[in-house]
């Protein structure tokens, strides 16, 4: 299950999804907003993403992780709109049989949502702004 | 000419542009790379951008991709999702 939300990312609901009684491990990774880039003290982060195709290039990385490794249940969703310091951006969990499995798909679905999902944050300091990785 | 082509824009392009889609006009057998050429005239502040890319459709698309005016084109700078 791959999803985009305005709202805030609810742990509870995922880790009940995750659960399945053939799995051994089940992984969560969350991604949460930071107080500073490179000591620079941020004050919020503006994420926004090109929905539909967000979701299929998503979908696209599940499916190989899917091929990959022995995932049994699957999710990852990624937050929109304003964020403060603490808050979570992006939660990815998987239950497998065995936690290497799980351990390794996590980091691949996250890593890889990195390098190729349209959705963009712009960081916001106390004294101006940038579109992370945008500019050189 | 035919019909203009609608580009979704996101991020720093929009930023630069001020808008979040624009009606470009295309010209017959108009390829992405041409698009991209004729924006970078209009916004010169796209070359700011480290690449730039164009997705078709919802597809991440190659220069040569040949556009239709029907197409949903989208230009997409670096992401930055998680």
């Amino acid at each position: 299950m791959v999803s985009l939300t305005s709202n805030p990312i609810d742990i509870s609901s995922a880790y009940k999804y995750l659960q399945t009684d053939g799995a051994g491990a089940i992984d969560l990774f969350l991604g949460v907003v930071r107080d500073n880039t490179q000591a620079r003290p941020v004050d919020r982060l503006e994420y926004e993403a090109y929905d539909r195709m967000a979701l299929s290039e998503m979908r696209k990385i599940t499916d190989e992780a899917c091929r990959r490794w022995n995932i049994l249940k699957f999710v990852v969703v990624h937050r929109t709109g304003l964020l403060r310091i603490g808050e979570m951006a992006v939660l990815i969990g998987v239950s497998t049989p065995h936690r290497a499995d799980a351990f390794e798909a996590t980091r691949y679905i996250i890593d890889t949502i990195k390098q190729t999902v349209p959705i963009w944050k712009k960081e916001v300091f106390m004294d101006g702004e940038i579109w992370v990785n945008a500019t050189p | 000419m035919n019909a203009p082509i609608n580009v979704l824009l996101f991020g720093i392009t929009r930023d630069i542009t001020g808008q979040t889609a624009i009606q470009h006009p295309l010209s017959p057998n108009a390829r992405v790379s041409d698009l991209l050429t004729q924006l970078h005239g209009q916004y010169p502040r796209l070359a700011e951008i480290r690449a730039l890319l164009v997705a078709v459709n919802g597809e991440y698309a190659e220069p040569d991709t040949q556009l239709k005016s029907t197409d949903e084109v989208a230009l997409i700078p670096p992401v930055s999702g998680g």
